[in-house]
C-alpha cells in the first residue's frame, strides 16, 4: 500500500509527539540530550570527509595529505587551473547530457507503461506486472556482457547510446513506482474524460500525466543520479574512446590515476580532489532541491518489499 | 497472451460490463489492444534487453565467442568446468562472501540504530536526516577519490586519527587483511539509503504498543527488541536481501580503490567477482567464460534470497494489506 504523495508526507518526517501527554515530557531531559550529542557526533563522521575533501581542493598538492582541516595555504588557483589541467567541463557536459536524456527518457516510457499497467484491463495483465517486478530481482552483471554485445552489434559503441538506450523501454522499479501512483487517481476521472470523448492517450497526457507530476520527479530524480554516478557503464562503453568523450566519473577515475604519486604520477592528486568536489555539488544541489522525492522514493523502494 | 476471451461486440456498452468485478474474464477488445500499446515500450525492452540477453548469455556461456567476427564457436561445458579450474573463481567468490558477511549485517546494525536515533529525538530529526544523507548523494567515484587518501595508510587520516588514540592503525589498503574492513567502512559512508527505509518503517509502527509496553514496566532494550524488530520485520528482510544482492556485485569501489590501474599492492585480497568478471569480460575478452562466471552468480544469488525468503517468512511480520 504506496500511494505516493496522499498517504505519506515525507517532509515531516519528525516524530509526531504532539498530542503526547506528560510522560514524554520528563524524558525531555537527559535522555534527549544525549540522544541529540550522539547525533551530533555521527554529523561529524558523515561530514568529515566532505570538509576533508573541500579543504583538500584548497591545498597545494604538497600538502593534500597533510590531514588539517583548515589548509595552511590557500591556493584558490585550483579552481581555475583544473579546467587547463582535465578536460572537465567536456565530462561535466558529457555528463548532464547523459543524464538528462537517461532520466527523461527513462521517466517517459515508465510513466506510459505504468499508466498501461495502472489503468487499462487485458488478458494476463497481472502476469506481465509480475514479470516486470521479477526482472528487478536480475543481477545486472548477468545481462552486461550480452547487453554489450547487442549495442555492438547494432554499431552503436563509440557513441553514447549504450548509456541510456535501454532506458527508452522503461525500468521496473520505476514502472512500479509509478503504476502505485496511478492507482491512487480516482478511476471516475478518466471515466468522465472517456464521457467528453477523451482519447486513451489523452487520458494519459493531459490528465495522468499533469497529476502525476510528483511521481515523475521522483523517477527523474532517481535516474538523474543513477546516471551521473555511473562509473561502470563508462568504462565498458566509453572508456576506450578520445579523453574528451569521458563521463566526469570515468574522467575523475583517469585524473587519479594520473595525479596519484603512488605510481609515478604527478602527485598533483588536488586536481582530483576539486574535480570530485565540482561532481559532488550538483548532486548535494539536486538533493537540497529535491530532498523530499529522494527521501519519498527510497522510502517506497523499502514499502515494495 | 491469448485474447480469444476478449469480447467481439465493439459496441457502445462495452465499459459498463467489463468494469464489473463479476466478469473479470471479459476484456474490452478497444481498451486491451490500447493497454497493450501503452506497455508495448516495456515488453519491447524485456524482449531485447531481459529475456533476450539472458538467453544470448546462456549461449555465449557454452562458446567461444570471437570477438572480431563476432563467430560463435561451441565449447560444450569448457567454460564451465574452467570455473571449477580457475583458482581466482574460488578466491574472489571467497572475498565477496566475506565481504558480504562483513558488510551486511553491519549496514543493517547501523542503519537501524541511526534510524531509531532519529526517530526518538524531539528535535532537528529533519536536519540529522539531511546530513546523514549527504554521502548517499556523493558519485562513488568521489567517495573513491576521498577514501584513497583519507586510508592511507601512513598520512591517512583515519590513522591519524587512531593514533591520536594511541593505536597504530593499519595499512587499509595494502595489507590484505584490512582491504575488506576498508571498502566496508565506504559502504558504511554511505549508509542513509537503508536508514530511510528504516526510518519509514519506524513512523509505522503504531505508538500504542510502546504506550502498553512500557506501563507493563518494559524497559527501552526490551521494546526495541520485543516490538520495534518484530513490526518492522519487513523492512529488515527487504533491506537484507537488496543489500546481499548489491554486496555480491560490489565493483565500483574495489575497481577504483584497487584495480584502476596497476599498482595494486594487495591483489589477491582486492579481487571481488565483480571486477574478475569485467576484467575477464572487457579486458581479456573471454566473453564465453565472463558469461558462465555471471550465470554462476546468478545461480548462487538466486539460492541465498530463495533461502532468505525462506528463513524470513518464519520470522517476517506482515501487516494484513499486502
Amino acid at each position: 500500500m504506496a500511494t505516493i504523495g496522499a498517504s505519506t508526507k515525507p517532509g515531516t518526517l519528525q516524530p509526531a509527539d504532539a498530542g503526547r501527554p506528560s510522560r514524554r515530557r520528563r524524558r525531555w531531559g537527559i535522555g534527549q540530550i544525549l540522544l541529540t550529542a550522539l547525533l551530533i557526533g555521527f554529523t561529524a563522521l558523515f561530514l568529515y570527509p566532505l570538509v576533508w575533501l573541500v579543504s583538500a581542493s584548497l591545498k597545494p598538492g604538497s600538502q593534500v595529505f597533510d590531514n588539517s582541516l583548515i589548509p595552511k595555504t590557500w591556493q584558490w588557483s585550483n579552481y581555475a587551473d583544473v579546467w587547463d589541467q582535465l578536460p572537465l567541463l567536456h565530462w561535466i557536459f558529457n555528463s548532464v547530457v547523459i543524464a538528462i536524456l537517461a532520466a527523461g527518457l527513462v521517466a517517459v516510457s515508465s510513466s506510459v507503461v505504468a499508466f498501461g499497467f495502472a489503468y487499462f484491463r487485458f488478458p494476463a495483465r497481472n502476469l506481465l506486472f509480475g514479470l516486470v517486478l521479477g526482472t528487478m530481482m536480475l543481477p545486472g552483471s548477468v545481462t552486461m556482457i550480452p547487453t554489450y554485445l547487442i549495442w555492438k552489434q547494432t554499431g552503436l559503441l563509440g557513441s553514447w547510446v549504450p548509456m541510456f538506450g535501454a532506458n527508452l523501454f522503461g525500468s521496473a522499479f520505476y514502472i512500479f513506482l509509478q503504476r502505485q501512483f496511478y492507482l491512487g487517481l480516482p478511476r471516475e476521472l478518466f471515466e468522465a474524460a472517456r464521457i467528453d470523448g477523451a482519447s486513451y492517450w489523452g487520458m494519459f497526457w493531459r490528465i495522468a500525466m499533469p497529476l502525476s507530476i510528483p511521481s515523475f520527479v521522483i523517477v527523474f530524480l532517481f535516474e538523474f543520479q543513477a546516471s551521473w554516478n555511473n562509473f561502470q557503464g563508462a568504462l565498458i562503453y566509453l572508456n576506450g574512446g578520445s579523453l574528451n568523450n569521458f563521463t566526469a566519473p570515468l574522467g575523475i577515475a583517469y585524473a587519479m590515476t594520473k595525479y596519484s604519486p603512488t605510481n609515478g604520477g604527478q602527485g598533483d592528486y588536488q586536481y582530483v580532489m576539486v574535480a570530485s568536489l565540482l561532481v559532488t555539488i550538483p548532486m548535494l544541489l539536486l538533493f537540497s532541491l529535491g530532498q523530499r522525492y529522494f527521501i519519498e522514493g527510497v522510502a517506497t523502494q523499502g514499502r515494495k518489499g | 497472451m491469448a485474447l480469444t476471451t476478449v469480447r467481439s461486440s465493439a459496441g457502445g456498452k462495452r465499459r459498463e460490463e467489463s468494469a464489473g468485478p463479476l466478469t473479470p474474464k471479459r476484456y474490452d477488445r478497444r481498451e486491451a489492444i490500447a493497454g497493450y500499446l501503452f506497455i508495448s515500450p516495456w515488453i519491447i525492452g524485456f524482449l531485447i534487453f531481459t529475456l533476450g540477453t539472458m538467453i544470448y548469455s546462456l549461449a555465449i556461456s557454452f562458446s567461444h565467442l570471437n570477438l572480431a567476427t563476432n563467430l560463435m564457436r561451441p565449447a560444450g561445458t569448457s567454460n564451465y568446468q574452467r570455473l571449477l579450474e580457475d583458482p581466482k573463481i574460488a578466491a574472489s567468490l571467497g572475498n565477496t562472501l566475506f565481504y558480504a558477511v562483513l558488510a551486511v549485517p553491519l549496514e543493517i546494525c547501523f542503519a537501524l540504530f541511526l534510524a531509531s536515533l532519529l526517530n526518538r529525538v524531539r528535535r532537528g530529526a529533519g536536519f540529522f536526516r539531511t546530513v546523514y544523507y549527504l554521502p548517499k548523494m556523493t558519485p562513488a567515484v568521489a567517495t573513491a577519490a576521498i577514501f584513497l587518501l583519507l586510508l592511507n595508510g601512513n598520512t591517512g587520516a583515519i590513522n591519524q586519527f587512531l593514533r591520536f588514540f594511541g593505536i597504530a592503525g593499519p595499512q587499509w589498503l595494502v595489507d590484505p587483511a584490512w582491504v575488506k574492513p576498508s571498502i566496508v567502512m565506504m559502504t558504511l559512508w554511505g549508509v542513509s539509503g537503508t536508514m530511510v527505509i528504516f526510518l519509514a518503517a519506524l513512523k509505522n509502527v503504531p505508538r500504542e504498543l510502546y504506550e502498553v509496553a512500557s506501563l507493563d514496566g518494559a524497559g527501552p532494550v526490551r521494546q526495541f527488541f520485543s516490538i520495534t524488530v518484530p513490526m518492522i520485520s519487513g523492512a529488515i528482510f527487504f533491506n537484507v536481501i537488496i543489500l546481499t544482492i548489491a554486496a555480491f556485485q560490489v565493483f565500483d569501489q574495489a575497481y577504483l580503490l584497487f584495480w584502476r590501474d596497476t599498482s595494486n599492492a594487495s591483489p589477491e585480497a582486492s579481487l571481488f567477482y565483480a571486477v574478475y568478471l569485467f576484467q575477464q569480460a572487457f579486458q581479456q575478452f573471454n566473453f564465453g567464460f565472463a558469461a558462465a562466471m555471471a550465470w554462476l552468480l546468478f545461480v548462487i544469488l538466486m539460492i541465498l534470497t530463495a533461502i532468505q525468503v525462506k528463513v524470513g517468512n518464519r520470522f517476517v511480520y506482515y501487516e494484513g494489506d499486502r
